[in-house]
């Protein structure tokens, strides 16, 4: 559970975005967007091409400042546009284009994920007194673990760019993880994977969940969405159309004709 | 590995250690005794080098920001000692107080830098930190008037040596009857600083912070996408890089005795720079052989230049300063052509070279 | 300050933002089409200068009108420049082009120190002057003087960046330039010979180093080896302050900081309480150039290019 942080119980709202307008000059990216993600729950974001569903993760990970509303997370609005507040709060994400360390070891690239619940400073690195070296070394098994959890442990000591494509999205899961979110927002996360590793990445994913920790998914895939998340949300032009399980959306006539509308995903 | 593979290692890597310490411990004599004292002299000049170089390193190598205007904390260091330690104010600081002054004063000149370059980002970085590193030069060249602080661009003179324990490091030093001349103790004083840099750098390296830097160079969306205050963990960058500047800059001060604007030019900071990128960016042997070649490089050249001309056409036919300089940037293309990572890149890049990826 | 000192120090800041534009021009092209800081184009000034003034001062007794004798000394440093701008191109930066970001910077120094060097193996360390062969006669306009040759240097300086433009905008040429700025990949595959278009660009760049180097000579009367260093510097810089990358950038950014220059160091005293004298010209061009990054760090006109970098 992440530091400083209340727990919120299964079921109960995690986060909510109240109104979340986005403008980029006249470009209305996202229009009052509110939604609500429980607990404990694999929650879907879907959406034709452009709907807004990366503009809208880029708020809610603080990498934008939103042109209207709030997001608040477990209990407290959320500050805008400060990346790593978010992270320290415990919202962990992936990135569409991987955006991994390429120069860094797999292990490394984890445990930079581990900074943010870590505290050592220059005078901690240089003394290395027995805090210090017991952290690094909590760091050092905090990472082992998590390559071993996403199964890439085989592959720590080499650099990030070596990695194949489907062992980056892994690598770059197990980075999030160690931030010890309470939320996991992946963007895309099976774009480019063939049928084994989209299975693979599925299992991961409710593993995941099983541990407790909430996830958000954008996804293209609508057949992995609708396969794994207990909710769904869609998005439209910036609007929010449908929110709901998916046996419901997958119904909705709104969501088949924004989808038949703007050619099939 | 085994056991005794890796005792093997160990004891390998403890030999060299004693190897390494024996040749730098007998170095200033045997330079000494066969090149001379002006190769001793410039060998305690590499040391500082050595100094400015990794802390620059920091800046560049390890968190990616491009700084031209290096030099500054080093002339901070070094104006500092000279106010300190000269007949300019009449104060007489001891080492031990200007020093670590020194290193904080320049620390917050990195701050001061840093604070408002952190939103811009490579090309932009390079000429702002350029202009600031200018922008002091130019102080220290006018400062002058109204009121004379750093006297102009006569620049201080007349600078207290280093004194240790109130033995004076410019003059020989007798010690149970054994003479150490001056150029040989500041060797000493040089090596010891220049190993404590040394050694902070990897310990930095190999830390939650040095991570925190290769990752802002490798990614800085990414790098806080994972909880880091990039504009805390820049500024640290900035201010530690300065601090190994200052810190140089003192002893530069007390070693020469004199301190002038020019010893601050741009062009230094372009030659400190060329030896991290030269010896091979991020990496600390690397950025150390940078340093090491472009102190003795250039002196070769001066020293050659004209003696080599001398014995070819029996007389000097071009400018032996231009010919050096002409050679040294000549070295520079030719280097940078054949080993763009530089002469001895991080082992990362290293195995990517190799292509070994198993 | 009186108004004329004032229009004084206006017509100066133009003449020397004119020059400054010029370079930045070179800078600027460079930067826009491969992203890289040319540090030997102050260089390529320098020896436009040198070279043309070698010339002048060969021609200086032989009695043809001072105009023809500087058109002469032009059209010697104009191809000795392109030269060395293609030749620059060609050694230090074409084999480094996927190399680390670094690295062709410091093949740029080592250009820069080398081109210093050889110019002073060949021309020395000594200053040399400009021959008095250009009429001085001055103009008054309102109390302030503005000679022949400062009208000559802003009206050419303007219309070699009004050709320029209409070669980027209006070309083929002009064309190529444009999508290899944009995107070298996809220019390649429209069919554009990105390697020729990188040339001219250096060679383009150059021709106008000549022209600047020659301006410069000729207003401060002096060129010596050195000139090229801090000429490029701040020309460098002008660019930057209207934001690299951009040909109406460059422009402005040079103007303004010939103004910057001008006025900072007429006034520089005044503002604070003579603490300062005008030896502090550099601090306040450099200072003006900080602010405007922190304050909008793409330069005036720039747009996305800091996100490149």
């Amino acid at each position: 559970m992440s530091a400083g942080e209340v727990a919120v119980a299964r079921g109960e709202l995690l986060l909510a975005a109240k109104a979340v307008s986005k403008h980029f000059g006249g470009v209305k990216a996202l229009r009052e967007v509110s939604l609500g993600i429980r607990a404990g729950e694999i929650y879907g974001l879907i959406g034709p091409n452009g709907a807004g569903k990366t503009t809208f993760f880029n708020v809610l990970t603080g990498l934008y400042t939103p042109s209207g509303g709030e997001i608040v997370f477990a209990g407290r609005k959320l500050v805008a546009s400060a990346p790593h507040k978010a992270a320290e709060r415990g919202i962990a994400r992936t990135f569409q284009n991987i955006r991994l360390f390429a120069n860094m070891t797999a292990a490394e690239n984890v445990m930079v994920g581990r900074h943010v619940r870590t505290r050592a400073g220059v005078l901690g690195a240089v003394l290395r007194d027995r805090r210090t070296r017991a952290e690094e070394a909590a760091i050092r098994r905090r990472a082992e673990e998590l390559l071993h959890y996403v199964g890439i442990a085989d592959r720590a000591d080499d650099l990030a760019r070596k990695l194949s494509y489907g062992d980056q999205r892994r690598l770059e899961i197990a980075r999030a993880l160690a931030t010890d979110p309470q939320l996991l927002a992946l963007d895309e996360p099976a774009a480019g994977m063939n049928g084994t590793e989209t299975a693979g990445l599925r299992a991961l994913v409710e593993g995941i969940r099983a541990d407790g920790i909430t996830v958000l998914l954008i996804e293209h895939d609508v057949k992995l969405v609708m396969g794994l998340c207990d909710r769904v949300a869609v998005l439209d032009y910036g609007v929010l159309i449908c929110e709901d399980v998916p046996a419901v959306v997958q119904h909705d006539p709104r969501v088949i004709e924004a989808y038949l509308g703007g050619g099939v995903a | 590995m085994g056991l005794a593979e890796l005792r093997r290692d160990r004891r390998a890597a403890i030999a060299a250690t004693l190897a390494i310490g024996i040749v730098l411990a007998v170095a200033p004599f045997v330079i000494g005794a066969t090149a001379g004292s002006t190769w001793l002299r410039i060998v305690d000049f590499a040391l500082l080098y050595i100094m400015l170089a990794l802390g620059l390193n920091i800046v560049v190598g390890f968190a990616g920001l491009l700084d031209m205007g290096y030099i500054a904390f080093y002339g901070v260091g070094a104006y500092l000692y000279a106010l300190l330690a000269s007949p300019q104010f009449g104060l007489h600081w001891p080492l031990w107080a200007i020093l670590p002054a020194g290193a904080a004063l320049a620390g917050l000149f990195g701050v001061i830098l840093g604070a408002p370059t952190l939103r811009l980002r490579g090309d932009y970085l390079a000429i702002v930190t350029l202009g600031f590193g200018e922008i002091i030069r130019i102080f220290l060249n006018n400062l002058n008037a109204p009121v004379n602080i750093t006297n102009g661009p006569q620049g201080i003179s007349g600078i207290d040596p280093i004194r240790i324990g109130g033995v004076s490091l410019a003059k020989p030093i007798e010690v149970l009857g054994f003479t150490l001349p001056s150029l040989h103790a500041y060797y000493y004083l040089f090596l010891a600083l220049a190993l404590a840099i040394v050694f902070v750098s990897i310990r930095l390296e190999n830390s939650r912070i040095g991570r925190a830097w290769v990752a802002i160079r490798e990614d800085e969306i990414a790098a806080k996408a994972c909880g880091i205050n990039t504009r805390n963990v820049k500024l640290l960058a900035f201010a530690m890089g300065a601090t190994f500047g200052g810190v140089a800059g003192g002893l530069f001060a007390g070693f020469q005795a004199f301190v002038s604007p020019e010893s601050f030019s741009l062009m230094e900071s372009v030659m400190v720079l060329c030896m991290v990128v030269l010896g091979g960016m991020g990496n600390i042997p690397g950025v150390i052989l940078g340093g090491v070649l472009l102190t003795l490089l250039p002196e070769l050249f001066r020293h050659g230049a004209g003696p080599v001309q001398q014995a070819l056409f029996g007389k000097v036919v071009l400018d032996p300063e231009a010919l050096r300089m002409l050679l040294f940037g000549l070295a520079l293309i030719a280097v940078m052509l054949y080993r763009p990572a530089g002469l001895w890149p991080s082992t990362r890049r290293r195995r990517e070279l190799r292509g070994n990826s198993a | 300050m009186a108004m004329d000192t004032f229009l004084q120090q206006i017509i100066n800041g133009l003449v020397l933002g004119s020059i400054y534009a010029l370079v930045a021009l070179g800078y600027t092209m460079v930067y826009g089409i491969m992203g890289l800081i040319n540090f030997a184009h102050g260089e390529v000034v320098m020896i436009g200068a040198l070279v043309a003034l070698t010339v002048i001062n060969l021609l200086a007794g032989s009695g043809l009108p001072g105009i023809v004798i500087a058109l002469i000394g032009l059209i010697a440093a104009a191809p000795v420049c392109m030269a060395t701008g293609f030749a620059i191109e060609r050694i230090a930066y074409r084999p480094l082009r996927r190399a680390p970001r670094l690295a062709p910077l410091i093949t740029a120094i080592g250009v820069s120190i080398v081109l210093q060097n050889l110019a002073m193996l060949i021309w020395g360390r000594r200053y040399h002057s400009f021959p008095p062969i250009l009429p001085s006669t001055g103009y008054e306009i309102f109390g302030a003087t503005i000679s022949g040759l400062q009208i000559a240097i802003v009206v050419i300086a303007a219309l070699m960046m009004a050709g320029l433009s209409l070669l980027v905008q209006r070309t083929r040429l002009g064309r190529a330039m444009r999508a290899t700025a944009e995107n070298p990949q996809i220019a390649q595959l429209m069919g554009v010979d990105i390697n020729r278009i990188i040339s001219l660009t250096f060679v383009i760049g150059s021709a106008l180093a000549a022209v600047a180097g020659l301006m410069v000579s000729a207003n401060y009367s002096i060129a010596h080896y050195y000139m090229g260093f801090i000429l490029g510097l701040k020309a460098f810089t002008a660019a930057v302050l209207g934001g690299i990358g951009n040909l109406a950038g460059a422009m402005l950014g040079g103007i303004l900081l010939g103004l910057i220059e001008a006025l900072g160091a007429g006034y520089i005293g005044d503002l604070t309480g003579g603490f300062l004298g005008s030896h502090y010209q550099d601090v306040f061009a450099f200072f003006v150039l900080i602010l405007v990054l922190v304050f909008r760090p793409s330069g005036l006109v720039g747009e996305k290019v800091a996100e490149r970098a």
